[in-house]
């Protein structure tokens, strides 16, 4: 519910703001459509150029969505917006290479797989330490100064990935061919790398074994209920600081999922952490901050539509179309898209 | 983490005592630090002017500290200073101020250059008073965007503003960075006049900027302090409380919120054109998104809700910088720039850790925790009344 400037507004006029307010969203959703088509015919698209652009899009948006949900699970436990996120996603990306790339007597697809799960547990560990090092010994101090350590500790971060890893991009080999170039496959006019569906599964699976976590496992149960009161939880027996614990612990290994599956995709640098810490940021935003599933259908569509975005006008607007995307969202729906985004606004 | 025990942001040290009730010399306390802080300023800048004994500023810090600094100090104090009044006491955090910092300096920079380039209009552009039009102008601007983003967002509670400022601070700068025809894309722009009133007296060489710099610095302290000891002030310092109960005795607390936002805005544009005019060049670098960052760091580290943290956090985190560039190579064998980042950013988590009030209000409590525990096995029973 909007706190609206006068209190006294009764609940008719209320209503009809909002019968209104959700006209003006689809009256914009329509003439943004409408642009992007414009723009598109002038570069003479056809649906397959559509699809193609979607479908690229969908890749890099569950690479947000994960993001995003680190960035939901911090917040909904500690109240914190953590700035590292996107650091534990370059961690997890470079230790993949690093791990790639020594000289250990194995074979490629086996160094591959120990790769993959080093760094999703060094980063974890990672994630576990920053909270005990730095979130731990503050966690009395006002959120505004936990939000700034978590800047402090993103600085460091990168730049000690600067002295590790230096200014060049790595690279990481197709999990299907092993190999630089990727498999290509073709529907119709449509082609998808192999790549892309090493990704989609991962964030499949990911999302499945979280769900389970969430709804079936007595961990998860709590965390949820930490999210939800952290005072009410703390009378049920809840240990506030062990889960903000699990809370930086569970963000960084979706973030090292994130970077080590999206790898291969790209060419993973020191610097890559604070934009698709911020992208991933817009995606959580969009579903309200609170809210799971809205972070990552807020991260696919965010995906979806930067990458069209960018196809139709340049590649260097590529940036930009997230945060417009972001002020457009909170200047019209700041509860974000999904429903439960209108409770974060009335308890934030 | 236990949010019962969470303190809030420190208000201003303790309201009361800001009020009018106060008693005693503390009274006067703003008035003795504004004066204690103009002899400092006129002290380095007569330094630098005079160079007794043939001394120049820098080799008081053993040439680690420049009297450039001192300016980009006085500079920055000045957009700390309104990001203090929006997140200290609106309790609103910006994320995109250096956009409303960048905004200023291009507004100044553009049309400071824009007759020259097209050779058009040179009288009126050329005059004295163009330039300080252009500030104007720059304010204006920069006011009527913080507005129109301030607006709709400030409606609701919680960190929105800081989500939104974050999103106008990296449009803004990549328009600075691709919006070649205007701005000049990565090169920026370049022979920016300096300012100068009258025909005669121009405000350079750099001791002369030095003045006019701390003079606006000092003008927009005494500014915020008015703010702050007044209505509005105490009106934010209610909604900060609590939004609710500000809401409930009759305080629009959009409007409040909308206002303090225009205004930070319009000071971080201010302190944009005296750097543009600084520099005499500008390019999209410092107006970036981690600019706003560091900004918001130095608000932290002054302390958040306190004025004159403003000055104090710009000058240490640059004075930390440009201490751990000229010596961390000294502390570390072969270290550069990336160990000089790596002690920042430890500096800065430990800053908040130990006093997340800041360094100013952080201090006091340590020497008072620090008094306390020295008495404390004398005089037990007198614990509370000193306290």
């Amino acid at each position: 519910m909007q706190q609206s400037r006068n209190p006294e507004r009764s609940e008719g006029t209320r209503r009809g703001s909002k019968w209104s307010r959700t006209a003006t969203t689809i009256v914009g959703i329509l003439a943004l459509i409408a642009v992007v088509l414009f723009l598109g015919s002038q570069k003479h698209f056809g649906p397959q150029h559509y699809v193609q652009l979607a479908i690229d899009g969908i890749r890099g948006g569950s690479i947000y969505a994960l993001i995003a949900l680190g960035f939901v699970v911090i917040h909904s436990v500690t109240g914190i917006i953590n700035f590292a996120q996107g650091e534990f996603v370059m961690l997890g990306a470079m230790l993949c290479v690093t791990v790639y790339h020594s000289h250990l007597p194995l074979s490629p697809p086996l160094k591959l797989a120990l790769a993959v799960f080093s760094a999703v547990i060094g980063t974890t560990l990672i994630g576990g330490i920053m909270e005990r090092v730095t979130i731990y010994p503050a966690r009395r101090a006002p959120v505004v100064a936990l939000i700034i350590i978590t800047i402090g500790v993103t600085i460091a971060m990168r730049a000690m990935a600067l002295i590790l890893w230096g200014t060049r991009p790595y690279f990481v080999p197709a999990f299907t061919t092993l190999e630089m170039s990727d498999l290509t496959l073709r529907f119709g006019g449509v082609i998808v790398k192999a790549q892309s569906f090493w990704i989609w599964g991962t964030v499949a699976v990911v999302l499945g074994i979280l769900a389970f976590f969430f709804e079936r496992t007595i961990m998860g149960k709590a965390l949820r209920a930490c999210a939800v009161n952290r005072r009410g939880a703390q009378l049920m027996g809840i240990n506030p600081s062990r889960m903000s614990l699990l809370a930086f612990s569970l963000a960084a290994a979706l973030g090292a999922i994130g970077g080590m599956v999206m790898a291969p995709a790209t060419r993973p640098t020191y610097d890559m952490g604070l934009m698709l810490g911020l992208k991933g940021f817009v995606a959580a935003i969009m579903g309200g901050l609170i809210s799971s599933p809205g972070a990552v259908v807020g991260g696919l569509v965010l995906g979806v539509a930067e990458n069209i975005g960018a196809g139709v006008t340049s590649a260097g607007y590529k940036d930009i179309i997230v945060f417009v995307i972001l002020i457009l969202i909170l200047l019209f729906r700041p509860q974000g898209f999904i429903g439960g985004g209108e409770r974060a606004v009335e308890e934030a | 983490m236990e949010p019962a025990e969470r303190r809030s942001l420190p208000l201003s040290r303790s309201p009361e005592r800001s009020e009018g009730e106060a008693k005693g010399w503390a009274r006067y306390r703003n008035v003795a630090g504004l004066i204690a802080f103009i002899v400092l300023i006129v002290a380095l800048g007569w330094v630098e002017m005079v160079r007794p004994l043939g001394f120049r500023f820098r080799d008081f810090t053993g040439g680690l500290v420049t009297f450039d600094t001192l300016i980009r100090i006085g500079i920055l104090t000045i957009v700390v200073v309104g990001l203090n009044l929006l997140m200290g006491y609106a309790g609103q955090i910006s994320l995109g101020q250096a956009a409303f910092f960048g905004l200023g300096a291009y507004v100044s920079a553009i049309m400071t250059t824009i007759a020259t380039r097209h050779n058009a209009l040179l009288e009126v552009s050329l005059s004295w008073w163009w330039p300080w039009l252009a500030i104007l102008a720059g304010m204006a601007l920069t006011g009527v965007f913080a507005y129109l983003i301030g607006k709709p967002i400030l409606r609701l509670r919680g960190n929105y503003l800081a989500m939104a400022t974050l999103g106008v601070g990296i449009v803004m700068y990549t328009l600075f960075r691709e919006g070649e025809s205007i701005t000049g894309g990565n090169d920026g722009i370049a022979g920016i006049p300096r300012l100068s009133i009258g025909n005669h007296f121009q405000l350079w060489p750099m001791e002369r900027y030095y003045f006019l710099v701390w003079a606006v610095a000092i003008a927009v302290i005494i500014v915020a302090l008015n703010i702050v000891n007044s209505r509005v002030g105490r009106a934010l310092r209610a909604i900060h409380g609590s939004e609710v109960a500000a809401n409930v005795t009759g305080i629009d607390t959009a409007r409040y919120k909308v206002q303090i936002l225009v205004i930070s805005a319009m000071i971080a544009s201010l302190a944009g054109s005296l750097y543009a005019h600084f520099q005499a060049l500008i390019a999209p670098t410092p107006f970036s998104f981690v600019a706003s960052v560091e900004l918001v760091c130095m608000a932290a580290v002054g302390g958040l809700a306190s004025i004159w943290g403003a000055p104090f956090g710009v000058s240490f985190v640059y004075v930390v910088r440009e201490v751990l560039r000229a010596r961390i190579h000294k502390l570390l064998r072969g270290a550069g720039g990336e160990h000089e980042l790596i002690a920042y950013g430890i500096i800065l988590v430990l800053i908040m850790i130990f006093m997340p009030e800041g360094l100013t209000a952080g201090s006091v409590h340590l020497v008072r925790r620090l008094q306390r525990r020295v008495r404390e096995p004398q005089n037990m029973n007198h614990k509370d009344h000193k306290a």
